[in-house]
């Protein structure tokens, strides 16, 4: 027999101490921020832009190693940034002066930069001490690893990036809403877009840390999907996604530690994806379920309406509106996917019809009265 | 240069034939993406197929990796048409949480497994020589080279038999489908297609070069021109161009040969985003250059043709005036100014411009061509 | 009569890499006129307006907002795109699209505060949509689409107006509440300058005509300007409609 207290001191344990307490912060912080501007990149169509960038970070923290052998978060982040940020330019400058689409030259940059990378990481690996460990949770995201300090410095930086969205938030809204109409109106567009770009670059760059190259792109995109579902103002879109991705952080780091063998960074991105969907069947926004219920609720009236106003026009062949009929007589003239009984109840619940004989229904004055209003709103046959 | 070194380029070249083939039309189809979707989610169909047959070099695993290939593009189209996501978002949803299934089954069941993530995404091409191909006993080979030689035929014969079809359900789905050519088919063909060179190309080269060859020669090839089956043998022929310079590339720095070969492509398309002959940003440049003078010249004829026998033309057809009318800076009004003498469009007299026979004529041409 | 130029367009030259797409266009709108700018496709009508209000590079040309440059004028101007221009699954309500007309007046990091949401609604009245103020965009019809554009334009209580083909793909009602609303505009003074596509309407909604086929082929009032032999100049030999106007003016 286990003892489940101490099962529970254990999991206390393990719930509270500072390594799991530092990468799950960390994981937050950096979720809610990737999670944050994902938005902006997610509504100007730049979804994979996730993808790219982080692949093309590469080049810039191999350089950084090369140049300086250091392993500082810092250095590396920073050449990882640069080298993510003139990505961004170079898919820019592709879009922008030749013909090719936006995600092939998202693809070029993306495979380029990062066979670059992979050339000078070769280069390093011959260096005798060279560690690729550091290099190594860039690459495939170690959040594992992440110190107090790697948490200070992702916490500051997400408090500049808030700051700076907070400050020009309106401003920013409208150039990813109406870019055009943002420059007539005198505001400096390509200034602004340069910003964002920043923080993106910025986001995806600090986030490399939790879950590594290849799966950047759910950390920008999950959360922000998932946001859309629940709301219709971008305000709230924008804050939801960083509680969302935040979320998804800290439960990701959690179940990491709690499960033997279980990587945080695919954890994370299972959780944020699985919340994404799971928000498109239930967001209360536009939610799949709710399409789907809307639209039954929609046929049971179209049912009730047809029922209503059948039973109707058989009573007028009679020339007496409150003539009954038998529900075999109403089923006759319905579509044939249509419950008339289950009508009839409800039809019976609204005072429009009421049971005469045993199976035979008839109108009440309210339910004439109705139907004439239904008839004539058909097309003015009343 | 030695076997293995020959055996190398052998497959490098095939591989960079074997992408690029159907990479040409999932560039124009603008899916390109899907290449890097498809290249890292089917590790989740490689795993799972290995937990069922327990050998890494079952061909089942190709089956598996290429089903998984068409279930991501399956469920992306399926996001899509809830039209609650957008195409672009729905790619970056799927493919990461399939990877990530993988990569926890693998730290789950299979610690031990030499199926780590580093050589999923980068592949090692140096040991390709050295998984060898017998039959009957007989060393014909490596089996890299005899797995990319038939994908690379599957993928040849493929285009050749749907070639029209590829042609117009890239270029208009709605037509195609109209026309009875089951677009969606055609779509699903060329995603087994680009999964199956994947997988295959996984074990020598990794997802990044196959990516790489998939996208980037493409792109480059339709920036010098713009007809397909032109399109099609000049993306061929610069990936295999990448692929052996890349390899020699990679030999003298001794780096990565998979990252040497991607970083080939990457410079090829550079050039040709500068100098190709009608696109290239560097040709199109010097032709605005051209044009603006010529244009220029023509603005300058046609304004002294119009102001010439009117009152204004005393200050109109002033050289100092063409700065204030037309948004010309007086330094490019002077270049225009003097190449209008030299063709013998224009004389100057007293710092009045007239204009010449030669002009006046150029003047109606230039009118008439703008009707 | 000495009326204040609200437009002065002079010399104006646009290319598309090496076609002309405006050329040596001059053109001159008074203060307080409703005009229509007609062309045939591709004349360069939208070329036009963006090349005034600086959205695409010009080659040759100047343009004067009264008197003085765009840069130094963009508070006196508005502008209503084209409906396609924007992605309207964008999460937004309707009265937040309107409020981003006063943005610039509200300055770079405040926010809207009671006053600016009053002036919008005022603005969504004008054009009767203000029962739709939260709604979100993407319910919206086309001509319900056209109305919260020109309710932007509205709130920004500019003196000059440019339209990029308001009455396209909008339904009866909305096009007559819309040129309602631009006739009000005129009596107030205010400059409407419109990109418009139906030529059978411009006599009856405006009062100064600019016709464009690549040049300008004539700008003035109505009366004098929207002739046959105008006509045809900018629309070569398609003009079928005049057979029509002709008969009935024989009529």
């Amino acid at each position: 027999m286990r003892d489940p207290t101490g099962d529970a001191a254990t999991l206390w344990n393990i719930l509270t101490s500072p390594t799991l307490l530092t990468v799950a912060a960390g994981a937050a912080v950096l979720g809610a921020l990737s999670g944050t501007l994902g938005c902006f990149a997610v509504m100007r169509r730049q979804s994979l832009v996730g993808d790219a960038v982080s692949h093309a970070a590469l080049p810039g923290i191999a350089l950084v190693f090369l140049l300086t052998g250091t392993k500082s978060s810092l250095g590396l982040l920073i050449g990882a940034g640069i080298a993510g940020w003139l990505g961004m330019l170079a898919v820019l400058a592709i879009t922008r002066t030749t013909r090719i689409p936006d995600d092939t030259a998202l693809g070029v940059i993306l495979a380029t930069f990062f066979g670059l990378g992979l050339m000078l990481l070769t280069f390093i690996q011959k260096i005798p001490d060279a560690n690729q460990a550091g290099l190594d949770t860039y690459l495939f995201g170690q959040a594992a690893t992440l110190l107090r300090e790697d948490v200070m410095l992702v916490s500051g930086a997400a408090c500049v990036a808030f700051g700076l969205l907070g400050l020009f938030w309106k401003e920013l809204k409208l150039v990813t809403f109406d870019r055009e109409y943002a420059r007539t109106v005198g505001f400096p567009v390509h200034g602004l877009e340069m910003l964002l770009t920043v923080l993106l670059v910025g986001a995806i760059v600090l986030g490399l840390r939790t879950v590594g190259v290849v799966l950047m792109s759910a950390m920008v995109v999950a959360p922000a999907a998932a946001a859309r579902q629940w709301t219709n103002r971008f305000s709230r879109m924008v804050l939801l996604a960083g509680v969302f991705g935040g979320l998804a952080g800290t439960a990701g780091a959690i179940a990491s530690s709690l499960v033997r063998h279980l990587p945080t960074g695919p954890m994370i991105v299972l959780i944020a994806t699985g919340w994404a969907i799971a928000s498109l069947f239930i967001g209360s926004a536009h939610g799949l379920a709710w399409r789907w219920l809307r639209m039954r609720l929609l046929q049971r009236k179209l049912a009730e309406e047809a029922v209503l106003v059948n039973l109707y026009e058989l009573a007028e062949a009679h020339g007496d509106l409150e003539h009954p009929h038998g529900e075999g007589a109403i089923k006759a003239l319905s579509p044939p996917n249509v419950s008339v009984p289950k009508a009839l109840q409800v039809l019976k619940k609204q005072q429009l019809v009421r049971e005469s004989a045993k199976g035979t229904w008839a109108l009440t004055d309210k339910g004439i009265a109705e139907a004439r209003n239904l008839r004539s709103k058909e097309g003015g046959k009343a | 240069m030695t076997s293995p070194q020959l055996e190398i380029q052998l497959i490098a070249v095939l591989v960079a034939v074997a992408c690029t083939l159907p990479g040409v039309f999932l560039v124009l189809r603008r899916s390109a993406m899907l290449s890097d979707a498809i290249s890292h989610s089917i590790l989740l169909g490689i795993v799972c197929a290995y937990f069922i047959v327990r050998d890494l070099s079952s061909p089942i695993l190709v089956g598996a990796a290429a089903a998984t290939g068409v279930l991501t593009v399956a469920l992306i189209q399926a996001l899509e048409r809830t039209r609650l996501v957008r195409n672009d978002a729905a790619i970056g949803l799927v493919f990461p949480a399939l990877f990530s299934m993988a990569v926890i089954l693998i730290a789950q069941y299979a610690r031990t497994l030499h199926l780590d993530t580093d050589s999923v995404l980068l592949g090692e091409l140096a040991f390709a020589p050295f998984n060898r191909f017998e039959i009957l006993g007989r060393d014909v080979g490596p089996i890299s080279a005899w797995v990319m030689g038939g994908i690379l035929l599957l993928n040849a014969f493929l285009i050749c038999l749907f070639y029209k079809e590829l042609k117009v359900a890239t270029f208009d789905p709605e037509f195609a489908a109209a026309q009875g050519l089951a677009p969606a088919l055609i779509h699903y063909t060329l995603m087994t297609s680009v999964s199956i060179t994947a997988v295959g190309a996984f074990d020598a080269v990794g997802s990044v070069l196959v990516v790489a060859l998939m996208i980037v020669p493409p792109a480059t090839a339709l920036l010098l021109s713009r007809r397909l089956p032109v399109i099609i043998v000049l993306a061929a022929g610069l990936g295999v161009a990448a692929a052996l310079l890349g390899y020699w590339l990679a030999h003298l720095l001794d780096a990565s040969i998979a990252g040497s070969m991607a970083t080939m492509c990457g410079l090829f398309f550079f050039a040709a985003y500068l100098f190709a002959p009608e696109r290239g940003l560097v040709t199109q440049f010097q032709r605005r250059q051209q044009q603006k003078i010529e244009f220029a010249l023509r603005m300058l004829a046609i304004h002294l043709a119009q102001h010439e026998n009117l009152p204004e033309a005393a200050t109109e057809n002033r050289a100092e005036h063409l700065c204030e009318h037309i948004r010309w800076d007086k330094k490019f009004a002077q270049r225009v100014v003097r190449q209008a003498i030299q063709a013998g469009y224009v004389t100057e007299h007293n710092s009045r411009l007239i204009l010449t026979d030669e002009g006046r004529k150029l003047a109606e041409l230039a009118v008439a061509e703008l009707m | 009569m000495n009326q204040t130029i609200a437009v002065e367009v002079s010399d104006l030259t646009v290319a598309y890499q090496s076609k002309p797409v405006l050329w040596d266009v001059d053109l001159i709108v008074p203060q307080g006129v409703l005009m229509a700018i007609v062309g045939p496709n591709g004349a360069g009508k939208t070329t036009l307006l963006k090349a005034i209000l600086g959205l695409v590079p010009v080659a040759a040309g100047q343009v004067r907002i009264f008197g003085k440059s765009l840069a130094e004028q963009r508070h006196l101007v508005s502008y209503v795109p084209q409906r396609g221009s924007v992605d309207w699954d964008f999460p937004t309500t309707v009265l937040d699209v309107v409020l981003m007309g006063l943005y610039r007046s509200i300055g770079w990091i405040r926010r809207p505060n009671k006053e600016h949401r009053r002036k919008a609604l005022e603005a969504l009245e004008k054009v009767g949509m203000a029962a739709f103020a939260h709604r979100q965009i993407s319910q919206l019809s086309g001509g319900q689409q056209q109305r919260v554009f020109l309710a932007r334009a509205l709130v920004q209580q500019a003196e000059l107006f440019f339209m990029d083909e308001p009455f396209q793909g909008v339904d009866a009602t909305t096009e007559r509440a819309i040129i309602a609303l631009l006739q009000e505009l005129r009596s107030k003074q205010k400059t409407v300058v419109v990109v418009h596509h139906d030529l059978q309407t411009v006599p009856e909604y405006f009062d100064w005509v600019t016709l464009i086929n690549v040049r300008r082929i004539a700008c003035g009032p109505v009366q004098e300007v929207f002739t046959e032999k105008n006509l045809r100049a900018a629309y070569g030999g398609r003009i079928a409609f005049f057979v029509e106007r002709q008969a009935e003016g024989q009529k």
